[in-house]
């Protein structure tokens, strides 16, 4: 560390007391909310797994706007060609929703993220707009083609996720924009789906790599189709074309999938090295879980 | 001031309105502003649980639920479970033995409640995933498991009954009543409302020169500050520490910082300013300094001094010697050596440290959560340059301790500010501030050798270490002379060389966790142990009891043992479960999968009490005119089970059932001093002294009727009958003579156990009485991600005697959480994982079941032939898993924790080399 002279006290101490605690709004109706914020940028809250731990000793003095009472922002929907889940969802409720087997990874994530208290309160929303390099739903969603729906007075926008989440705790939301909901359209929801998340430990864990693998097979029981995500890996998760596309025209069986992976299918990843395990590790884990999660198919397992 | 909105919901069935700001944490308003403090608070981050609460009937963390997400709702805390009485799921947990410090009960009790009611007889899978929220550190979870998976068995309501089953007995802790109720009373919870709040301001940096800048703005600028301290505030000495010769500890640093997380000043004033004070307001400049960052710094010929008078950052060290270890090695029929590395290991008690103070008259009394009043007591009268009895210490409730609270925290900060401010004064460390200012266990690095002869007996060992010492001395002088006096392990060995220094480094003080430096040193110790064996060719459970310590042998420091030596007793307990456990593994292993299972061995031994020292504890006991007995002890229970433990002894020693007894417990105004908790030595050393007074006492009791020796006493009212066959006689307390405190008998006495110093060599006495172990882990290890699971562990332990059973098993149970932390996950990294996000402790599902054996090879110096178990319990987990892992891969990992990415480096670089796997080192 190099010597030098820091000074703390960054703004002068005379501008009187500087904590006045923000009016706190809570509408019941997304056009309110929007309204709100057109207003004036406020901190969105929704389940506060993210916000309040980033406040230890501290108070949340900036204006805040709770999304919770917003009912119709919560829940998961069947539409005409594309399945609509709201920004509130939590956790819980994906895990306990009756879903088609290409959510199944997304359930698995839900129950594994966090403890039971976590999975209550947390939503899907709040996972994706705080872009932590390992937040698990992410790679669950971006095998489903996941979209974002976003919300301002000026009107709404589509995103795909992987252009929503541009960094390590950045996004492409804007400060009048609320994330109303996640649409996943049907073209993706064929087939089955796995997801495997490897932690230091059982339970309320941050993942130290996650896979979330979707395949569909065609008649003739070889792969129509492939989707494989890897989280923790690289500053926002991704997917692993290059071996989604070798995929295709593979028997359908466990082992014969497994040998397609190759470590330069991994390419897309930029893993890091950090309190939970380092760089070389993280990708050498990746690639053991990406050849386990296809694995399992072929088995029944997922 | 901060905008408040009026908020209603409905609160255990009741409906409340408070007027609170809408972000306020739901726990907050629940305890501060609705003074329900059984909902705690461990983290302020959703990571401990302990502030679990229900939700329309979900579980979620209070901590995170802003006040004005409660609105219209139905919310559930641990004083709404019951109503004066307990209900199925309480009385398990009592039954069971399901809380011990009890700060974790009330999250565990809700989260188990927000299972049992969609599913009163669910799974233990079912289980695990409702309690995998929420972090114990004092029980290891199986008792937990059971409790819940038990519930529906007992009735739907019952009154907590007061046991009177005496010593040998599973008797529910006397204290456990308000631990599932929630109504026991922690650090932070006794603060009186008007009581004003402190906040520390804590160095950013590892190593710094500062100057604080005159205050005058910043007060004007916050009305809501009523002081702010500084080391110029402290009345007596700015200095302190646990071993007088060693004290070095700034209360307030003095222009210099020696870590990161070090205090320069407080200030205090009301709720809201404190809290949302930000310490980047406070006027300090900082001139960051180079830290030595670990022991290879610090002991650079050119690394500054943390202190002018440690040379070469030389703490101190500690030595043992015996016989002639050159010649041992020259003459061995075989050798092994290693080399290998420990972490800092954080406490993680789930109660970061807390409490408040107030002055009453000349007095200041302290009310914290502490594992040593009376020491706290004299050090706070110290730094206030007040005489020791003009301060009164009162330990509350403590939430964990492991030896992290035997340091001083808020005590000092507190006593300052209400002293000098006649104003009641409250704080509580935030999770990040506990973690950094807050001793750890030492990182050790340790080299040894070992030597045998071809009769596969041990002959030699060579032990040198370094450890950690942080930027202050601590306990680090107890743990440099407790390693080399155990470092050899529970064998008969001729020849010892052990040295040991503490290095000064600028990182948080290392002090006392579970065990002072011996779990590392069993780490090494034994993994050798088993290279050694495999050497040697013989089995390597029959190699350690081949050498096993037994009755009329010497130790390291020559002391000669004579009794209570059951380490082979403990060995010879695990051979069947050993066989078992090794044909169980081998036939998974013919599978050649990726998994592969694998069995350690590992033993411990360990000496009850101060190392060579003086080391007493007095006990009172009295009658009174009213017809109570009263124990006057002041042994703190963390936990443990202590309070129960010492009513054991003392009933059955008066004679009389455990209900008669009311127990006045710590507070060094009205109890006598009975020393620490700490090193294992409240229920020997402890017991000891209850057991004399409450001999004392029975003796003057049958006085009273002349009764003989046999009489039986019954306790009715104020009426003391003696039954001695048919003669009964009886006798009315309340027309004896009482004192003016009601007492119309009284017994006191203290047990010192007997010790004498070591001499240059390290020979001598340093222990009365040793606690003897061997634990066996069962693995699987993902030999592609380097996962560790583990599947059963088999604990044999040398108690003496069990006193409490369930007790002794909860101990066990939590010491090998703890090992099982040490072993896979735990690395406290400063500046990093000041957090329970990324510092990781075992949950319920990484703790898997646990078989006890107890082995009573009486201690005649104990109470009923008891000696300790506390640290035992976890010394030897650690070596086991790592043998374990070992057995499983061929690998020896060298470094722990064994996290997943160095198991899996280590297999990989063994596969590499293409070596032969055995004779690996990773
Ligand atoms: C103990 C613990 C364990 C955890 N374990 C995991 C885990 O295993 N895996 C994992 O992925 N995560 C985990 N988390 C993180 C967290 O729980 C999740 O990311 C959760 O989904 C966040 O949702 P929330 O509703 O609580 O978000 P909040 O905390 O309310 O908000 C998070 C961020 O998103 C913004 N935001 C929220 N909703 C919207 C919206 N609709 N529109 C615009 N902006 C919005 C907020 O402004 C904020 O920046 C854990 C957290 C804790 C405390
Ligand atoms: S205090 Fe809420 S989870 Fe720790
Ligand atoms: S009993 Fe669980 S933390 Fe102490």
């Amino acid at each position: 560390m190099s010597k030098g002279v820091v000074d703390s006290a960054s703004h002068p101490p005379h501008q009187g007391p500087p904590a006045v605690a923000a009016p706190y709004l809570r509408p019941t109706s997304i056009a309110a909310a929007l309204q709100h914020l057109a207003d004036g940028p406020r901190l969105i809250v929704a389940g506060c797994t993210d916000v309040l731990p980033a406040h230890v000793g501290k108070m949340v003095v900036e204006p805040v706007l709770d999304l919770t009472r917003i009912r119709d922002a919560r829940g998961i929907r069947e539409e005409n060609d594309h399945w609509r889940i709201g920004a509130l969802t939590t956790w819980a409720d994906v895990a306990e929703a009756t879903l088609p087997p290409a959510f199944h990874a997304l359930q698995s994530a839900a129950r594994q993220i966090g403890g039971v208290q976590i999975q209550n309160a947390g939503t899907l929303g709040g996972n994706l707009c705080n872009a932590s390099p390992a937040a698990d739903g992410v790679p669950a969603l971006l095998i489903l083609d996941a979209e974002v729906e976003l919300c301002a007075l000026t009107g709404t926008r589509r995103l795909a996720l992987a252009e929503f989440i541009l960094g390590n705790r950045q996004t492409a939301l804007r400060a009048d924009e609320i994330l109303t909901a996640i649409r996943v359209p049907k073209s993706a929801c064929g087939g089955r789906a796995t997801f495997l998340k490897l932690g230091a430990r059982a339970y309320q864990v941050i993942s130290i790599v996650m896979v979330a693998a979707r395949l569909e097979v065609a008649a003739d029981g070889s792969v129509a189709a492939a989707a494989i995500a890897v989280g923790a890996c690289s500053p926002v998760a991704c997917r692993l074309p290059a071996l989604e596309a070798a995929l295709i025209g593979t028997p359908c069986a466990g082992d014969r999938l497994r040998a397609i992976v190759r470590p330069e299918h991994l390419h897309p990843l930029a893993p890091i090295t950090d309190v939970r395990a380092s760089a070389d590790y993280r990708r050498e884990a990746a690639l053991t879980l990406v050849r386990r999660a296809l694995s399992s198919f072929g088995t029944g397992a997922p | 001031m901060t905008a408040s909105d009026d908020l209603t919901f409905t609160l255990n069935g009741r409906a409340v309105r408070v007027s609170v700001p809408p972000m306020r944490r739901l726990s907050q308003v629940l305890r501060e502003d609705l003074d329900l403090k059984g909902t705690k608070v461990g983290c302020d981050a959703g990571d401990c649980g302990a502030c679990t609460v229900l939700i329309d009937g979900h579980a979620v963390c209070a901590c995170l639920t802003p006040a004005a997400q409660a609105q219209g709702r139905d919310v559930r805390t641990v004083e709404g479970l019951a109503n004066g009485t307990l209900n199925r799921l309480q009385q398990a947990f009592l039954h069971y033995g399901a809380a011990q410090c009890g700060i974790c009960t009330p999250g565990m009790l809700l989260a188990a409640t927000a299972l049992l009611e969609r599913d009163p007889a669910p799974s233990e899978a079912a289980v695990q995933d409702a309690l995998g929220g929420v972090l114990c550190r004092c029980t290891g979870y199986r008792k937990i498991i059971e409790a819940v998976l038990n519930a529906h068995r007992f009735p739907a309501e019952a009154q907590g009954k007061a046991a009177t089953a005496l010593v040998g007995a599973r008797v529910p802790r006397v204290d456990g009543g308000g631990k599932v109720t929630g109504s026991e009373a922690f650090g932070d919870d006794l603060a009186p409302a008007d009581a004003l709040w402190l906040k520390l301001i804590r160095a950013p940096h590892a190593s710094a020169r500062f100057t604080i800048a005159p205050l005058a703005p910043l007060l004007a600028r916050y009305p809501g500050i009523v002081r702010v301290l500084t080391a110029a505030d402290v009345p007596g000495a700015n200095e302190h520490g646990v071993i007088p010769a060693f004290r070095d500890q700034p209360v307030f640093a003095v222009e210099q910082v020696r870590f990161a997380g070090e205090a320069i000043a407080a200030i205090i004033g009301d709720e809201t300013t404190v809290a949302g004070f930000d310490a980047a307001d406070f006027p300090v400049r900082w001139e960051p300094l180079p830290p030595l960052a670990d022991m290879d710094a610090a002991t650079q010929a050119a690394a500054p001094l943390l202190h002018r008078d440690r040379p070469g950052n030389i703490l101190t060290g500690g030595f043992v010697r015996r016989g002639d270890i050159e010649a041992a090695f020259a003459n061995a029929a075989a050798t092994v050596e290693g080399r290998f590395e420990t972490s800092f290991v954080e406490h993680a008690y789930i109660e970061p440290e807390a409490g408040f103070a107030h002055r009453n008259g000349d007095t200041l009394e302290l009310f914290v959560s502490t594992q040593t009043p009376h020491m706290d007591r004299d050090e706070t009268a110290r730094i206030l340059a007040l005489p020791p009895e003009k301060v009164r210490l009162v330990p509350t409730a403590c939430g964990g301790g492991f030896g992290g609270k035997l340091d001083m925290a808020v005590q000092p900060y507190l006593a300052i500010a209400a002293w000098l401010l006649d104003r009641p004064v409250r704080c509580a460390y935030t999770r990040p501030e506990s973690m950094a200012s807050t001793t750890k266990r030492h990182p050790g690095r340790m080299h040894v050798r070992l030597a045998a002869n071809n009769e596969g007996l041990l002959q030699a060992i060579d032990f040198a270490g370094d450890f950690d010492t942080g930027a202050y001395s601590s306990w680090g002088p107890t743990v440099a002379t407790r390693v080399p006096i155990h470092c050899s392990g529970p064998y008969a060995v001729g020849s010892v060389l052990a040295q040991t220094r503490a290095i000064l480094t600028n990182n948080a003080p290392s002090g006392a966790f579970r065990g002072f430096g011996t779990p590392q040193a069993a780490f090494a110790t034994e993994s050798l142990m088993d290279a050694l064996a495999d050497r040697l060719g013989i089995d390597r459970l029959e190699f350690r009891l081949k050498n096993a310590l037994r009755a009329g042998d010497r130790t390291a420091t020559g002391q000669l043992l004579t009794a209570s030596v059951g380490m082979a007793d403990c060995l010879v307990a695990l051979q069947a479960p050993w066989q078992a456990a090794r044909a169980a593994a081998q036939a998974h292993n013919a599978g050649n999968g990726i998994t592969r299972r694998g069995v350690g061995v590992a033993c411990m031994w360990y000496g009850c009490g101060n190392t060579a020292l003086p080391n007493p504890s007095t006990m009172r006991v009295a009658v009174t005119a009213d017809g109570r007995v009263v124990l006057y002890q002041g042994a703190v229970d963390i936990g443990q089970g202590s309070s129960t433990v010492l009513a054991q002894i003392c009933a059955e020693t008066l004679g009389l059932p455990l209900d008669v007894l009311t127990l006045v417990g710590a507070d060094t105004s009205l109890t006598p001093d009975a020393g620490k908790t700490s090193a294992s030595r409240q229920t020997f050393v402890s017991g000891r002294a209850i057991f004399a007074a409450a001999t004392d006492l029975r003796r003057q009791i049958l006085r009273l009727a002349n009764a003989g020796e046999r009489a039986r006493l019954e306790l009715t009212g104020t009426t003391l009958s003696f039954v001695d066959g048919a003669d009964v006689r009886q006798v009315d307390l309340a027309r004896l003579p009482a004192d003016t405190n009601g007492v119309v008998l009284a017994a006191e006495a203290t047990f010192d156990p007997p010790t004498s110093p070591l001499d240059a060599d390290g020979q001598g006495v340093p222990y009365a009485t040793y606690a003897f172990g061997a634990q066996m882990a069962e693995v699987l290890v993902d030999c592609e991600l380097g996962t560790v699971q583990v599947l059963k562990v088999a604990a044999a332990h040398d108690v003496g005697r069990a006193v409490n059973p369930a007790l002794v098993e909860g101990q066990i149970e939590g010491g090998i959480a703890q090992g099982i932390g040490m072993a896979l996950m735990e690395e406290y990294i400063p500046g990093r994982n000041t957090n329970l996000h990324d510092y990781l402790i075992p949950t319920v599902g990484d703790v898997p079941p646990i078989e006890t054996f107890l082995i009573e090879d009486p201690e005649p110096l104990g109470p009923y032939g008891a000696k300790g178990v506390g640290e035992p319990a976890m010394i030897a987990t650690p070596a086991a898993i790592l043998n374990a892992i070992r057995d499983a891969t061929g690998v020896t990992i060298t470094r722990v924790p064994a996290t997943p990415d160095r198991v899996r480096a280590a297999i990989a670089a063994a596969r590499a080399r293409g070596a032969k796997a055995s004779d690996v080192q990773g």
